[in-house]
Parts: structure tokens; sequence; C-alpha cells
């Protein structure tokens, strides 16, 4: 009897792993079928059947796709926008969260429900007039639309941050008013410390999102040199229509450091994202 | 005011300016700026008219304009991706909870949402493709020719839905997980103790306490699902005639190839009072079905 019940629970156990790996080889696949691509020459890529490790591999695909467009360039660029992304929104947003869950200051309530309330809005919605407003103060073509409104807003990164300063235990700063200390001093001392975890779940999702960001660049940027990763890439389908092994090593290219940073840190991006619950 | 509520005053917005700046430059202000220029026509370059309500009019009716095939596209999309997001998390998320290698098989599944989406673009536009793409070449070597996944206009919204399913599906099985993680094992012991079978325990339990990560994760994907631009953009540039031309496509395309600005403003106006409406009306009947621990 208990034999028959263990041997039906190991039946299923089996069966679960079974389904649970055919859908791993279907998130993995693509990848895999991208790699080899971008490995082929281009007699090879249309071979039938297909052939999965080309012999010899064409490693000077990735040269030649390096080479095509001004990869370095974009990557600095990229790089550059999503740090000044990254560190600017987590001093405005802490500081804000900061305010919005210890200071006493009038319209305090009101500022924050307009602030929760525009995580309704489609960014589609103030694309339009955003644009109108860069042309104008002659931003367009520059890099200023793409780091300084991130700069400067983020409902999502206050909410955060308001949330987990909240759970944090009220005697610390009460004790530190007490003392006489002002609220630079109990910001910087108390609660900075004590927010890092939620600081560094910030910074991957902005981080993220400003790396993979990509109709924000079509929009405003004109000039390749100032180009960012995804930008770069869009450009290259117009010009290598059909190579498809440049455009798979192009891809490749511009995947691996995301992928890098992702095995990296995989369980603590997984684990803010499952508590977070929000991307963008 | 006494000097020290004049003095907390100071402190709370000095400490929130940054943010209360790019607010009001950045969202309150284009929003309201949205909703005057939808009324407005515009190309940019000569002085704005006032048009009252005829770019309404104009993307309702007019039958020139690509808004309703645009709307019917997006709503497609949101029909096929969805519902399948939402189921395959959710099973997924079960099975995941009751075996052993999940944070392998986490990992896994969510790969794909990392990545950036001009790149996993291309790479999908290679394995769909009609003629040569490995998905054909597979489903000829069991004998079914296969469709022309991105140049046949019935198909194409299938298409780009289907990778778009495989693109998100990790990103909400996490959060599933999170939410199934957090139900405590008490329920199903005692459930257990009173001889309910797996069936009776995941109706009874487990839907009901994940319900409010269900309800999040329904308004998330139903949002992401309206401003689907990327894929669409690199895949299939909206085409093959139109058949995939989506909300956000339209905006662009008016906004930023045609310059009507009146007319992108106008359409971005119906999708935002479209997601408020969904936002507000699943918030008003989520009493029903969703239930909160207390």
């Amino acid at each position: 009897m208990m034999s028959s019940i263990n041997r039906k629970k190991m039946v299923t156990k089996l069966f679960l792993h079974l389904i649970l790996i055919l859908v791993s080889i279907s998130m993995i696949f693509p990848f895999l079928w991208m790699i080899s691509t971008s490995l082929k020459s281009l007699d090879q890529v249309f071979l039938i059947p297909p052939i999965w490790i080309p012999k010899p591999l064409q490693w000077e695909n990735y040269l030649n796709a390096w080479n095509a467009l001004p990869f370095g360039n974009a990557y600095l660029n990229s790089l550059k926008i999503a740090l000044i992304c990254v560190i600017g929104q987590l001093i405005t947003c802490s500081m804000a969260a900061y305010a919005l869950a210890k200071i006493n200051f009038r319209g305090k309530n009101i500022i924050f429900i307009a602030f929760l309330a525009t995580m309704m809005v489609p960014s589609q919605v103030t694309m339009i007039p955003t644009f109108i407003l860069y042309k104008y103060i002659g931003w367009i073509d520059t890099h200023l639309p793409l780091t300084v409104p991130w700069v400067l807003f983020s409902a999502f990164g206050v909410f955060l941050i308001r949330q987990f300063i909240l759970t944090l235990p009220k005697e610390l700063d009460e004790a530190a008013i007490i003392d006489g200390a002002n609220h630079f001093v109990i910001y910087t001392r108390i609660i900075l410390p004590l927010i890092v975890p939620v600081l560094a779940t910030l910074a991957i999702f902005t981080f993220m999102s400003s790396w993979n960001n990509f109709l924000g660049p079509l929009i405003y940027l004109n000039s390749p040199e100032k180009y960012t990763v995804p930008l770069l890439l869009a450009q290259f389908k117009g010009i290598y229509i059909t190579d498809w092994t440049l455009l798979m090593a192009a891809s490749t290219i511009a995947i691996v450091p995301v992928l890098i940073v992702y095995l990296l840190g995989q369980r603590y991006i997984i684990e803010s994202i499952a508590l977070t619950g929000i991307k963008s | 005011m006494s000097k020290k509520e004049l003095k907390e005053n100071l402190w709370g917005f000095g400490f929130i300016a940054p943010q209360l700046i790019g607010f009001l430059l950045f969202s309150l202000f284009p929003t309201v700026a949205a909703i005057i220029l939808s009324c407005f026509e515009w190309d940019l370059v000569s002085k704005p008219k006032w048009v009252g309500i005829s770019n309404f009019k104009y993307i309702f009716f007019s039958g020139e304009s690509d808004f309703p095939l645009a709307l019917k596209n997006t709503v497609l999309y949101i029909l096929y991706t969805v519902p399948a997001q939402l189921f395959l998390a959710l099973v997924f998320a079960v099975i995941l909870n009751n075996v052993g290698l999940k944070m392998l098989y986490r990992a896994i599944f969510f790969l794909p949402t990392i990545t950036n989406s001009i790149a996993i673009s291309f790479v999908w536009t290679w394995l769909l493709n009609g003629d040569f793409g490995i998905i054909n070449t597979l489903l000829k070597s069991l004998g079914i020719e296969g469709p022309q996944w991105l140049t046949d206009p019935n198909l194409v919204m299938l298409s780009i839905s289907l990778m778009s399913i495989w693109w998100g599906v990790g990103y909400y099985t996490t959060i599933f997980l999170a939410g199934l993680q957090s139900i405590p094992n008490v329920y199903y012991e005692a459930a257990t103790i009173d001889g309910a079978n797996a069936v009776q325990k995941f109706f009874k339990i487990t839907l009901p306490m994940v319900s409010p990560t269900t309800f999040f994760v329904l308004i998330m994907s139903l949002i992401n699902g309206f401003q689907v631009f990327d894929q669409i953009y690199i895949m299939t540039n909206g085409g093959p005639a139109k058949a995939s031309m989506s909300l956000v496509f339209l905006i662009y395309q008016y906004g930023f190839k045609d310059f009507k600005m009146g007319w992108a403003a106008a359409v971005s106006m119906v999708m935002f009072a479209i997601i408020l409406t969904i936002t507000l009306v699943q918030f008003k009947f989520s009493n029903r079905w969703v239930y909160y621990e207390r």
C-alpha cells in the first residue's frame, strides 16, 4: 500500500520535471539557435536539415558585426545613461521617500496620492507633449531626455522606498530627534544605511529599464554617435536585412553583457522582482 | 505657523523638491498638455490650430484613420497574450512550488525577460521566417506545412503574441511563485487532516490565497498589452497591410513620422481612457473574487 503511494508520488514528480524540462528547453532554444546561426557561413544558414554546430565556426562574423557599426561607442553611451539614471534616482527617490515617511509637512498626502496616480498614466500619453517640450528647450538629439526625467521623477521608486522606510522601527530616529539631530543627519546617518537592500532593488530595476529602453532613444536621438545599444542594433536590420549570420552575431553581442549581469546577480534580481512585482 | 512647523515644512519641501519638480515637469504638465493638444491641429512648424473634438471624430469615424484597426489589433494581442500568460504562469508556478531545483528552473524561465527587446525580436523574426525559419523546418520534418507566420495578415498578431508569451511568462511565474510561497503551510496541513485531495486543496486554498497576486498580474499584463511596440517595430513594422499596427505604433507613426501631433495626442488619450476604465472597473469588481487575508 505504502509503496504504491510512493511510486505514484515518484511518477508524478518525474512527470512534473518532464514538463519543466520541456518548458526550459523552449525558453533557451531561441538563444541557442541565435548563437548557432551567428557562427555559420551564409550558405550553412539555409541548410536542410539544419545543423547546430557549424564547421568551421565563423568567428569572424562577430568581428564583422562589431566593425560594421560603432558598437563600442553605443555601449559607452548606454552605460553612461544607465549609471546617471541609477545614481540620480537613488538620491532623489530616497530623499522624497524620507520626506513622505518621516517629515510632517503641508500637502504631503496630496503629493503622495498624486505621485501614485501617475503610475496609471501610460508613458505614451506624456510622450508627445514632452517631445515638444524637449524640442523647444533644445534637448532633441542629446542624452538629456534619457536621463534628466528619469533622475527627477519615479513614482515607483519613491513608493518602493517609502514603504520600506515605514517598516523600520520608529525608536531609531525618535531617539536621534531627542538628541537634537536634524533631518539631514537622520537621513544620511540613520536611514540611508538601513535602506541599502531596497536601494539595490531600485538600482537593478532602473538599470534594466534604462538599458533596454528603445522607444525613448528612437524618438529623441538622430546622430549615430549618440545611439544607445538597442537603437544601434535596430539600425542593423535595414543594412543587413538578409544576412542572418551578422544579425545574430550582433544580437548576441547586444545580449551578452546583460546576460553576464543576470547570471551573476540572478538570484537577487529575481527575488527583488518577486518581492516588488513591478518591472518599470 | 509656529517656528517649529515652518522648519518642518522647509525640510519636507527641501527633501521632496527634486521629485516634485520632476513630477510637475515630466508628468503632470505633459498629461494636461496631452489633453489640450488632442484638441489642436499641429505639425510643430505652423501655428497650432484649435479644432475641438474633430481629432477624435477623425480617428474614430473618418474611415481614413488607422485607429480602429490599431485598436482591433491591440485588443486581439491582449486576448491572445493575457489569458495565456496568466494561465501558464500560474500552472508553472504551482509546479515549481512542488518540485526541487526551483532556483534553476526559475532562472531559466526568467532568462527571456531580461534580454533586450530588439535583439530578441531579431531572433524571433528569424525563428518565424516562413521559408527558412527553424520552426517551419521542424514542422516540415513532422510532415506539416508551416504557415507564413509574419507575412500572413490573419496570423501575424498571433505570431507576435506567441513571442510575447514566451517573453513574459517567466516574469509572471516569478511573481506567482512569490505569492504561493507566502501561503502558510498550516492551511494545507489542516486540509490534509480533513482528508482533502490535491484538487480540492488547489481550488479551496491555493486559488483564493493567490488571488491578490492574480489581480495584480492581470492588471499589469493588461496595461503592458496596450503598450506593445518594440517587437512590432522590428518584426513586421506594422505590416503586412497594417495587420500588426498597434495603438502605440500608430501614436509613433502620427507623432514622429507624419508630424500630426493632434492625432497622436488623441490616440494616446483614448488609450489612457481605456486603461484607466479597465483598471478602475477591475478594482471595483475585485472584491468579488480577490481574497485578502485579515
